[in-house]
């Protein structure tokens, strides 16, 4: 059976379930923005694999992807300030005591 | 046919580095099979024929960002505490099984209209006409570097010392 569209499809829900388990679980910050960027790159591949399947000249799903990188990019080095910002006030990253708005 | 293999292996190389994220204790392993779960996500970019976009992914992703990852584990010193699961994991568990559930039977009782026209090589100018040509994503373009320059200056006022 040759591989076609559903398998790809297939992989990257695999992966984005594996994201989203970690993001939900685990308790260290840095982990779970590694989890974050799981799930970008399980939505890239879909995009890209629509992109050849679907419309093989249009190429619109390579582009979407692009895009996504980007914000992948800005949102990991505000992520990352931000976790470091906290590490320098509270000594933790852990985010079961990163607690200051819970009443 | 040798595609079909290489995206056996790339998959098998891709979904155990991705556990290996998630299940390892050391943080700074789980950072380094991050990594190889971007490389295998760049072979899959090039068995699905866009060249430019696996060249993009390993030069952000593995270049870029799994160094700022590396950066920020030992800028916060908590290897030694490694990344225990909290109190949710069985729930997250169940969670992320159910959304696995979901998605595949959606997209396996799908139709899709798949084209058979053979894919178009390179890609690269083919992009470039899209995203600065007439009527492409020029405005989405221009967009990007102002998000960009704002998440810059976002970190360099987070992180800076009073």
């Amino acid at each position: 059976m040759s591989v076609g569209l559903e398998h790809y499809l297939i992989l990257s829900a695999i992966i984005f379930s594996i994201g989203l388990y970690g993001a939900l679980s685990k308790r260290n910050a840095i982990v779970i923005l590694m989890s974050i960027e799981l799930m970008l790159n399980a939505v890239n591949i879909a995009m890209v694999a629509f992109s050849r399947y679907i419309v093989p000249l249009l190429l619109t799903g390579q582009v979407f992807a692009i895009f996504v990188m980007v914000v992948a990019a800005a949102e990991v080095a505000v992520g990352l300030a931000i976790i470091i910002s906290i590490y320098r006030h509270r000594e933790t990253i852990d985010v079961t005591k990163i607690d200051l708005l819970k009443w | 046919m040798g595609v079909d293999i290489a995206f056996w292996i790339l998959a098998v190389v891709g979904v155990g580095a991705a556990l290996a994220v998630v299940s390892l204790r050391d943080v700074f392993r789980a950072a380094l099979s991050l990594v190889l779960c971007f490389l295998a996500v760049a072979g899959i970019y090039i068995t699905l024929s866009a060249d430019f976009l696996a060249a993009v992914q390993i030069l952000i992703y593995v270049g870029a960002i799994s160094v700022l990852i590396i950066l920020a584990i030992m800028l916060t010193r908590e290897v030694r505490r490694g990344s225990p699961s909290g109190k949710l994991r069985i729930p997250a568990f169940i969670v992320a099984v159910l959304f696995f559930g979901g998605v595949a039977f959606a997209l396996l009782n799908t139709t899709w209209q798949v084209s058979g026209v053979p894919p178009l090589e390179p890609t690269t100018p083919a992009i470039a006409e899209l995203l600065f040509g007439e009527g492409g994503f020029i405005l989405p373009v221009e967009i990007a570097p102002i998000l960009l320059l704002a998440a810059i200056l976002g970190a360099i006022v987070l992180v800076r010392e009073k």
